[in-house]
C-alpha cells in the first residue's frame, strides 16, 4: 500500500504514506540542521564545565570560573557604595544648609533626591511634589509643620498620625458627624472661612459670616488661632492664605469640618537611611526655592 | 444534535448530568451561609449541567440514528466546538483590550472590585488561551484524528463530554477570577474543584482519543497526531502536579499549595512554560502539520525533519521552565539548565517552523492568492521569530534586561497573536467550508480583511511593547556618575504611556479582525443557498465502516 513516488516539484521521493491526501517527502534532514545542534550542545556543555550546572546529590558542580550570582551581587554592591562612599560621607557630615550651599553636593542631592523622591513620596505628593487633593504641596511657600530643614526633617523621619513612636500627631474634630455643631452653624463657620481667604466671598452674607464667627470663637479658634491663621508647632493650617491641602470652595471646607481631618504621612525614620533623609530634606527645599 | 446519539449515549449523558447537577447542588449547599464564592460556582454547576439537560430532554424522544451514521466522520462536536472557540476569542479579546486602555488610562474603569485589573487580567488570558486556544484545540483535534487516522470517533457521547466539561471548567475559572477566586499561579488560577473536574475531563479527552487512535486504518501516526498526543498527556501531567493542593475547607473555595517558597515558584514555572510547550506550541503544531499541507496540496517537506523537530521539542522544553526563574532565589545550577536547555531548544522549533514553510515551496502562488494559506505562513513566520525570541530572552544576561518588562509581553504576543491565533484562523478558514459543506468562506475579501488587521495589529502591538520593554529594563538599570539609580519607577510609567496607547490601538486592530471574522464564519454557516457538492474529503471511505 506504501507507493513511494517521486515530487516533481521538489525532486524528492515521498515516504509512501498518506493521510487523507497528506503526503510526506523523505528529504534528508539537512546539514545546517545537525550543525546548529552540535553547536548548541557543545556550547551547552562548555557552559556546564565553566559554570554551576549539575546536581550531585546534596551539591552541585560548581563550575570552573567559580562565579555564582550571590558573589556577583556583592561585588557590584561594594563597587556602587565605593561610588557612592565620597559624597555619602560628606553629607552625613554636613547640616543641610552646609549641604545646600555646596554646589558637588546638590548636584548629587538633585540627582538622587529625584530618585528618592519619585520612589517613596511622590505616590502622594505627586512627582513634581505639588501635592494633590488631601496632600500638601511642597513647593508653596506655605507649610503645615513649618519649612526650616530641622522641621522637615523631622517630619520626614517620623511621619504625620504615622503610628510611630514619636510620630507628629494632628487631628481635626468631626465636628458634624460627631453632632459638635448643627447643619446651620457648619454653613455659618464654612461661609466665615471661606471669606478668611476670599473676602469678596463675604459680598451678600454678611449675616450668615457674622453668626459664623461667632463659631469660629467658640469652636476652632483654640487651635486655627484668634485669626485664623493656624499654628505650625500643632500642624494647624493656616485659614487665610489661598493654599488648601483639602479645597477651599464652600463644599469642601463643609466637608473638612462636617467629617475633620486627620491625614497620615508614613514615618521614613526606619525605612530610608539617615543619608538618603537629609538628600530627601535639601531636595525638597531645594524644589521650593526654584518655584 | 441529540438525535445523532444512540438511545444508550442519551441515557448515558443524562445520568452524567443529573450526577453533575447534584454535585452543584452539593457546592452550592456546602458553600451556602458563609458568603463563599463557591456558593456561586454550585449554582454555575446546575445551571449548566440543567441547560444542557434541556437541550438533551428536546430530543431524548427521536428516533435512534440509523447505522448509516458509521460510514461517516462524527462532526457535530467539531462544528460547536469552532463557535465557542470563536465566542471565547471574543470575550477574551475584549477583556484584553479593555485592560490594554486601563493600563495607559487607569481611570478608564468602574469602582468595583470585578472590574480591576487584578481580576480581569487572568480572565483575558484564560480567557484567549484556554477559552480560544483550547477550543480550538479540541475542536480541531476530533476533526485531524479522525481524518489522518481515517476511522470515526469510538462514541458519541465522549467527545460531547470532553468539549462542554472543558467550557464548564473554563466557565467556573473564569467566573472565579470575577469574584476574587484564584490560586494565584499563573495560567494555573482556578481554585481545587475546577481543577479535580478538569483532570475528570482530560482523562476523558486522552482515552478518547487513544481510542480513535486504536481504531485507526492507516499503517502509520501521523505527526500532527502525536503533536495532539503530547499536548493532551503532558498537559494533564503539568496541570495535576502544579494544581496539588490542600482545600481549607471542603465547603470553600481556599486551598493551599503542597508547594511552598523556591520550590513553588519552579514548579509552577516548570508548568509555565510548558503550558507555553505543549498546550500554546504543540497543539497548534499539530494543528499546522495538517491544515498547512492540505490548504497548501504539497507534501510535508521531510518527514525526518518532522521526527527530529518532534523529539527535539518534547524533550528541550521540559528543562527550560527555570528561564522564567533567572537571578531569583532559585539555585543558579538550575538556571543554568534551564538557559542552555532553552538555547539547544531553539534548533528543533526551528524545524518545525522551516518544514511548514519549506512545504510551501511549490505552492508560493497559492500563499499570495489565498489569505486562508497565508494565515498559515504568517503563523510559521511568527512561530519561528518568536521561539528565537524566547531563545534569546532566556540568556541570563539577556534576561537580566528583559525581565520583569514588556519585552515578556511583547514576546508573549509575538506567539499568541503571531503563532497561536494567526494559525487557528487560517484552519478554520480552511476547516469551515469543508465541515458546513460550503464551496468557501461566504467572502473571501472579509478574509483578506481579516488577515491584514490581524497582522498590522499584532505589528502594532509587538512594537510597541518591544519598545517599551526595552526602554523599561535600561531605564531600570541606569545609574549616573554618582553610584544612584536615575530614574524613579514612576519615572519609567509614565515613559511607558505612549507605547501603551499603542498597544491598545494594536489590540483595538487585532479584535477587529477577530470581528471580522465572526461575521464571515457566521454568514459562511448560514450560507444555505451556496450548498456544494460534498467535497470529496468528507466521503468516508467504505472500508471505514467497522469491521464487526
Amino acid at each position: 500500500m506504501a507507493v513511494r513516488e517521486r515530487d516533481p516539484h521538489s525532486g524528492h521521493m515521498t515516504t509512501g504514506h498518506d493521510w487523507d491526501g497528506i503526503k510526506e517527502l523523505n528529504t534528508p534532514v539537512p546539514r545546517a540542521v545537525w550543525f546548529f545542534l552540535s553547536l548548541a550542545a557543545l556550547f551547552s556543555v562548555g557552559y556546564w564545565i565553566l559554570m554551576p550546572a549539575w546536581p550531585l546529590g546534596r551539591t552541585y558542580t560548581k563550575g570552573l570560573l567559580g562565579i555564582d550570582q550571590k558573589s556577583q551581587v556583592a561585588k557590584h554592591l561594594d563597587v556602587s557604595a565605593t561610588q557612592k562612599a565620597n559624597w555619602a560621607s560628606r553629607i552625613a557630615k554636613l547640616d543641610v544648609p552646609q549641604i545646600r550651599a555646596d554646589a558637588a553636593l546638590m548636584a548629587v542631592v538633585r540627582e538622587d533626591g529625584h530618585r528618592l523622591f519619585g520612589d517613596n513620596c511622590a505616590a502622594c505628593h505627586g512627582m513634581k511634589a505639588t501635592g494633590g487633593n488631601g496632600f500638601p504641596n511642597l513647593v508653596d511657600a506655605d507649610w503645615l509643620w513649618g519649612g526650616d530643614p530641622q522641621t522637615v526633617a523631622h517630619t520626614i523621619e517620623v511621619g504625620v498620625n504615622s503610628g510611630m513612636e514619636g510620630s507628629r500627631v494632628n487631628q481635626m474634630l468631626a465636628f458634624g458627624r460627631d453632632g459638635i455643631l448643627d447643619n446651620d452653624a457648619i454653613l455659618a463657620v464654612t461661609a466665615y472661612v471661606q471669606s478668611l481667604s476670599v473676602p469678596s466671598s463675604a459680598k451678600g452674607q454678611a449675616a450668615q459670616v457674622n453668626a459664623g464667627r461667632a463659631i469660629f470663637a467658640a469652636n476652632c479658634e483654640v487651635c486655627h488661632g484668634p485669626t485664623g491663621r493656624g499654628n505650625q508647632a500643632i500642624g494647624v493650617p493656616n485659614l487665610t492664605d489661598t493654599h488648601w491641602i483639602y479645597g477651599g470652595d464652600a463644599p469642601s471646607i463643609y466637608t473638612s469640618i462636617y467629617g475633620g481631618r486627620q491625614g497620615v504621612m508614613p514615618a521614613w525614620g526606619q525605612r530610608l537611611s539617615a543619608v538618603d533623609r537629609k538628600i530627601l530634606t535639601a531636595y525638597v527645599l531645594d524644589l521650593g526655592t526654584k518655584q | 444534535m441529540v438525535s445523532n446519539l444512540t438511545v444508550g449515549e442519551r441515557q448515558g449523558a443524562l445520568a452524567i448530568l443529573i450526577v453533575l447537577t447534584l454535585c452543584g447542588l452539593v457546592m452550592a449547599a456546602a458553600a451556602a451561609g458563609h458568603g463563599d464564592p463557591m456558593e456561586m460556582h454550585g449554582y454555575l454547576v446546575m445551571l449548566f449541567s440543567l441547560g444542557v439537560m434541556a437541550i438533551l430532554l428536546r430530543g431524548f424522544l427521536a428516533p435512534p440514528p440509523s447505522e448509516a451514521r458509521l460510514a461517516s466522520y462524527y462532526d457535530d462536536p467539531i462544528k460547536v466546538g469552532i463557535i465557542i472557540a470563536m465566542i471565547w476569542a471574543v470575550f477574551g479579546m475584549i477583556i484584553g483590550d479593555w485592560v490594554a486602555w486601563l493600563l495607559a488610562y487607569p481611570d478608564a474603569t468602574f469602582d468595583a472590585a470585578w472590574a480591576s485589573f487584578g481580576r480581569m487580567r487572568p480572565a483575558h488570558t484564560s480567557g484567549v488561551i484556554f477559552g480560544f486556544g483550547g477550543n480550538a484545540l479540541i475542536a480541531t483535534s476530533f476533526h485531524v484524528m479522525q481524518r489522518t487516522s481515517r476511522a470515526r470517533l469510538p462514541d458519541q457521547l465522549s467527545p460531547w463530554f470532553v468539549l462542554l466539561g472543558y467550557n464548564l471548567f473554563c466557565l467556573i475559572g473564569i467566573s472565579g477570577y470575577f469574584m476574587g477566586v484564584t490560586q494565584s499561579k499563573e495560567y494555573a488560577e482556578p481554585e481545587w474543584y475546577a481543577d479535580i473536574w478538569l483532570v475528570v475531563v482530560w482523562v476523558a479527552y486522552f482515552i478518547l482519543y487513544m481510542r480513535t487512535l486504536a481504531r485507526r486504518k492507516e499503517p502509520h501516526i501521523y505527526v500532527a497526531n502525536w503533536y495532539y498526543l503530547a499536548f493532551i498527556l503532558v498537559v494533564a501531567i503539568l496541570h495535576i502536579v502544579n494544581n496539588l493542593a490542600v482545600p481549607v475547607s471542603f465547603a470553600g473555595a481556599k486551598s493551599y499549595s503542597l508547594f511552598a517558597g523556591v520550590q513553588d515558584a519552579m514548579t509552577q514555572w516548570w508548568y509555565g512554560h510548558n503550558a507555553v510547550a505543549f498546550f500554546l506550541t504543540a497543539g497548534f503544531l499539530g494543528m499546522m502539520y495538517y491544515y498547512l499541507p492540505k490548504r497548501a496540496q504539497r507534501p510535508i517537506y521531510s518527514y525526518r525533519m518532522s521526527i527530529v523537530g518532534f523529539w527535539g521539542i518534547t524533550f528541550f522544553y521540559m528543562w527550560a521552565g527555570s528561564h522564567h526563574l533567572h537571578y531569583t532565589a532559585l539555585p543558579e545550577w538550575v538556571q543554568t539548565l534551564g538557559m542552555t536547555f532553552s538555547l539547544m531548544l531553539l534548533v528543533p522549533s526551528w524545524i518545525a517552523a522551516a518544514n511548514a514553510l519549506l512545504t510551501l515551496n511549490g505552492a508560493w502562488d497559492r500563499v499570495r492568492d489565498d489569505a486562508t494559506l497565508r494565515f498559515m505562513m504568517m503563523a510559521a513566520v511568527f512561530y519561528g521569530l518568536s521561539t528565537f525570541e524566547g531563545s534569546f530572552m532566556a540568556i541570563r544576561p539577556v534576561n537580566a534586561l528583559s525581565h520583569y518588562t514588556d519585552w515578556t509581553i511583547a514576546h508573549v504576543h509575538a506567539g499568541v497573536l503571531g503563532w497561536v491565533s494567526l494559525i487557528v484562523f487560517g484552519s478554520f478558514y480552511a476547516l469551515i467550508p469543508w465541515l458546513w459543506k460550503r464551496e468557501r468562506m461566504y467572502s473571501p475579501t472579509l478574509v483578506e480583511v481579516h488577515f491584514w488587521l490581524a497582522l498590522s495589529g499584532t505589528l502594532v502591538y509587538v512594537f510597541s511593547m518591544w519598545n517599551s520593554g526595552i526602554i523599561q529594563g535600561l531605564m531600570w538599570r541606569t545609574y549616573n556618575d554618582s553610584g544612584t539609580l536615575t530614574y524613579s519607577f514612576l519615572d519609567s510609567v509614565v515613559a511607558m504611556h505612549p507605547y501603551y496607547v499603542a498597544r491598545a490601538i494594536g489590540g483595538l486592530l487585532f479584535l477587529s479582525g477577530t470581528l471580522v471574522g465572526c461575521y464571515n464564519m457566521w454568514r459562511t454557516i448560514r450560507w444555505s443557498s451556496a450548498i456544494s457538492a460534498a467535497a470529496p474529503d468528507e466521503l468516508a471511505p467504505p472500508e471505514l465502516l467497522p469491521a464487526e
